[in-house]
Order: structure tokens, then sequence, then C-alpha cells
């Protein structure tokens, strides 16, 4: 029943369809129109729901921040993806993932802020100058990609909140409709997700606010419209599809912390010494490559965070 | 219909058409690699598939006995130490590429693994049990044990499918459906051993007072 009493829009005209009924036009030539007429005529026929995920992006800057390391295909990026809300199988976010509407899109700011805000994802993109970012990203489950994210850095929109002396951690929230999200009901973790991270670590100038990678916006399955980036992090905590970003007193609850607190602490830096439960976190195998690599500390960002956990039991706060 | 199966089963092709069956998986992944479809991570593809196919085997070989008592059909065993041989068989690969492409062959890093990983000692432990178990799989170790001590020695495969099950589901992040679906089966198919012989002595004492 809930199939039928959910019906979105893009229900109704899934994109698949709409692209395979443009490509039929266009194969038919519409009637000696020519090619670029017909695209034309089909674009008006059968106008998109959005611009969503695969629009170009205006990269204005290359960042510093970038590693040299060679990058991860598309295909990989975009076809082995852990999206619980569209699948619990690493194959099941890129099928199940393409109808998700991501527009329109709001990311509201609110908590402990003088200037609490709503925006679209128009004035998120126009908010800063985008910068390409080659990050690395480790997987808690031990695998690793290089990929080249497209964004600003968080604190860029944080700071036009202006939090109050209260907020010491950020709160991040996902966006959840069962309706365009059945599979959620077999992640077996609670959701809407949520994910937390010290102000700092917030405001730290890696920490990415994410529209895009590989010069597109960000695919549905790679937690379109926006996402976090935290390259230091393990992946989970780059929370995608952002609905929610809020300034609170307390250490927040997240997502993989409820679900298994003796697995998935609140801080989860990327570390080869503090082991997961049931498997090592020493090495990750690099998506591409068959011998594993070992793992680096803070997943080789040391140097610009290292000092965020000075004097902290790295292995208590996991 | 018993006899149309049971003739079927006696077939002097019914052994290789179950053993092309039974090797279709390893086909099957074959069939992926060269069509470059063992997705973005084609080691953890691998080991999922011969882990599954494991397991699978596993639980087909022990319902080979419970299937012969309710179908009536005592021939299936004629198949039942070739699917068994076809679990080693594919836990042998899943091994194979956990030694391998994992730990690099190295057999000390390997050990330290085993040991201290509970999912991964339980598994270890599964297919250390089923060595045994394919090396006396033929009739000329059946003759030399005898059957009781045979018999005893091959009821081992029940630990190794729980310490394979076992490993699935502390393998597992959250979606625990699969290796519960497993567990289920193997439950099912223990609880009936279990159910048969606590039958038979109950039988023994109700007829030994009355003679």
């Amino acid at each position: 029943m809930r199939m039928f009493g959910n019906l979105t829009e893009s229900d109704i005209t899934p994109k698949s369809v709409y692209f395979n009924r443009r490509q039929i036009l266009c194969a038919m030539g519409l009637a000696g129109a020519g090619i670029a007429g017909g695209k034309v005529f089909s674009h008006l026929a059968f106008p998109p729901v959005a611009v969503q995920a695969g629009t170009k992006l205006d990269v204005a800057l290359k960042s510093p921040f970038s590693t040299s390391e060679k990058m991860n295909s598309f295909d990989d990026v975009t076809h082995y993806n852990n999206f619980y809300e569209f699948g619990t199988s690493k194959d099941d976010p890129s099928k199940n993932a393409q109808k998700f509407r991501t527009s329109p899109w709001t990311v509201s700011i609110e908590g402990e802020v003088k200037k609490p805000a709503k925006y679209s994802m128009d004035d998120i993109l126009k908010l800063a100058p985008l910068e390409e970012r080659i990050y690395r990203h480790r997987c808690v489950e031990g695998w690793s990609i290089v990929v080249p994210w497209i964004g600003y850095s968080l604190n860029t929109i944080l700071k036009l909140a202006e939090p109050t002396e209260k907020a010491k951690f950020v709160a991040f929230q996902s966006y959840y409709d069962p309706g365009q999200m059945p599979w959620a009901g077999h992640a077996g973790i609670e959701l809407p997700y949520v994910e937390g991270l010290r102000l700092d670590e917030a405001m730290h100038p890696l920490t990415l606010l994410c529209v895009g990678m590989y010069g597109e916006s960000l695919p549905n399955q790679d937690g379109a419209p926006v996402r976090l980036v935290i390259p230091w992090k393990y992946g989970f905590k780059s929370i995608k599809s952002i609905v929610k970003i809020r300034f609170v007193k307390s250490i927040p609850p997240t997502t993989w912390n409820i679900y298994a607190p003796t697995e998935y602490g609140f801080y989860s830096n990327v570390n080869p010494n503090v082991d997961h439960p049931r498997w090592s976190q020493a090495t990750e195998r690099r998506l591409g490559e068959i011998l594993r690599r070992k793992t680096l500390m803070f997943n080789g960002y040391s140097d610009q965070v290292g000092a965020l956990y000075n004097g902290m039991d790295l292995k208590k706060n996991y | 219909m018993r006899d149309f199966l049971r003739r079927l089963l006696l077939n002097k092709w019914s052994k290789v058409v179950i053993f092309l069956v039974a090797l279709s998986p390893l086909a099957c992944l074959g069939w992926r690699a060269y069509h470059g479809e063992l997705t973005a991570n084609p080691v953890e593809f691998i080991q999922h598939f011969t882990g599954d196919w494991t397991l699978r085997f596993l639980l087909i070989t022990l319902s080979i006995t419970p299937l012969r008592k309710l179908l009536d059909l005592s021939d299936l065993i004629r198949f039942r130490r070739m699917l068994g041989l076809f679990a080693f068989f594919y836990v042998c690969l899943h091994f194979l590429t956990y030694i391998g492409p994992d730990q690099a062959f190295d057999l000390g890093g390997m050990w330290k693994d085993v040991a201290k990983r509970p999912f991964i000692t339980v598994g270890f432990l599964g297919f250390l049990l089923l060595i045994p178990l394919a090396l006396t799989s033929t009739r000329g170790w059946i003759r030399r044990l005898g059957g009781k001590r045979w018999q005893a020695l091959h009821r081992l495969v029940y630990v190794s499918a729980l310490c394979g099950v076992v490993h699935f589901y502390w393998l597992v992040k959250s979606d625990h459906r699969l290796p519960l679906l497993y567990g289920a089966i193997l439950a099912v198919l223990l609880l009936y051993r279990l159910g048969n012989s606590l039958l038979k002595p109950r039988r023994a004492v109700v007829v030994s007072p009355a003679q």
C-alpha cells in the first residue's frame, strides 16, 4: 500500500525512463527535425524533475589539501557504496537511489546560533567558490578510495550562523523518507541517520561541505545533493544527504554509536593502532588493488588535525 | 513418482550432472571475472561468494539425511560425500583468498589475526574441522575407522556448520537477515537429528518394561 500511497513526482517519471524516452525520441530523429531539434523537443515534452546528479559544476580552485595519489575511477566510487537507506549491499545504492528526489532541497542551520537559517541548494552552491579536493577516504570496514570531491570548507557556512558561546558540538541529520527509501527497513540501524562533530572538528578547514565529485554534482548514491567529507575519520562520519545542521551544547547521538557503542565511537578517527573489536584497522584495501596497504594515522592527515587531539587518550576516545 | 525419482537418482549420469551443477558457482565466478563484474572490490566479492557457497553446500549436505528419511529416498546417500567435498572445495577457495590477498601469505600475521579476531577464529575453526572429514571421506577410511567411529568423527560437520554461521553473523555489520536465514535452516536440520536421537532411546525405554 505504501508504494501507492506515497507516490512522488519522480515515481511517476523515473529519471531512467525519462532518459530512455529521450533516447528513443532522439533515435527516431523526430520526423526529420534532426537530433538537435529532437533534444529540444523532448526536453520540452519531458522536462527533467530538476537539475540533479550529473550536472557539471564550475570548479574555481584546486585545493592545496589535495593528495597526488592515484584517484579511483568514477565507476568504482558510484557502484560501491554504503548508504543503508537504499539497501545494505554495496551495489544496492547505485540501483535503488536513482529515483531519489533531491530537489527542492533545504538545509536548515539551527540550535545555539545567533542567525539560524534555511538554505536552498542554489544558495549553498553560490555561497563560496567551489574547490576540488582530492582526499583519501577510509571506511571502517577496511577499504579505501581516493576521490576528487567538490565543495568548500564547512566552516564557511557555519560561521554565517554565528554560533553562541554555548555551542560545543555540531549535530547533523540526513534526509529520511521511508516512502522513497523502502529498503531502510532492513538497514538494522536507527534512521534518520545522525552524525556529530566537536565544534573545532566541524570548523577545521579540512572538513568539507561537499556538493559534487569528478567535476559534477553528487550522484544520488554518493550522498546527493550535499554531504560532509571528513577525511581523517572513518567514512560513516561523512554523513550524506544533509537536511539539518544543529549547534548543540553536549555530545550529540550518532547513528553507528547508538547501534553498537563498543564498536563505533563518537570520534572514529582513522587509527591503525586502535582495532575495531571484530577486525584489525592496521591495514586497508585500496579499491583497485589486491594486497592490503598500511593504514596511516588520521588517514595521513596528522599534520593538519593531530593537534585537535593533543592530550587525548585515543584508545578510550575511539 | 518415487520410482521415477529413484531411477533418476540411480542413473549412472546423475553423479556427473550433480558434479557439474555443484561446479556451476565457480563457473559463474569465472564468467563474472572474465566480464569484469566482480565489483569495485573483487577480493571481497570472491571472499563473500566462496563463503556463501561453502555454507550453502554444508547445508545441502546436512539436508541429505533428513530428506532421505522424509522422502523415503535412501539413494540420496550417493551424493552426500560429493556435496560435502564441494563444501570443502569452496572453503579452500575461501581460505586461499584470505591468506593470499588479505594476509599476503604471511603465516605469522595470519596466526595473530586468527588468535585475535573472534570472527576469524571461529571461521578458521570451521575450516580446520572440515579437513579431517575431507581426508576420511573415502570408503577405505570408513573401513579403517569402523562405521561407528567414522560416524562419530563426521558429526564434527555440525560444529563446522555452526562455526560457519557464527562467522558470517559476526562479520555482518547490521543487516543480519542472511546469516539468520542460514542459522534457521541449520537449526531445523540439527533439531531434526536431535529429535530423532531423543525419540529412539525413549522407544527403547517404553519397549523394555513390556518385555
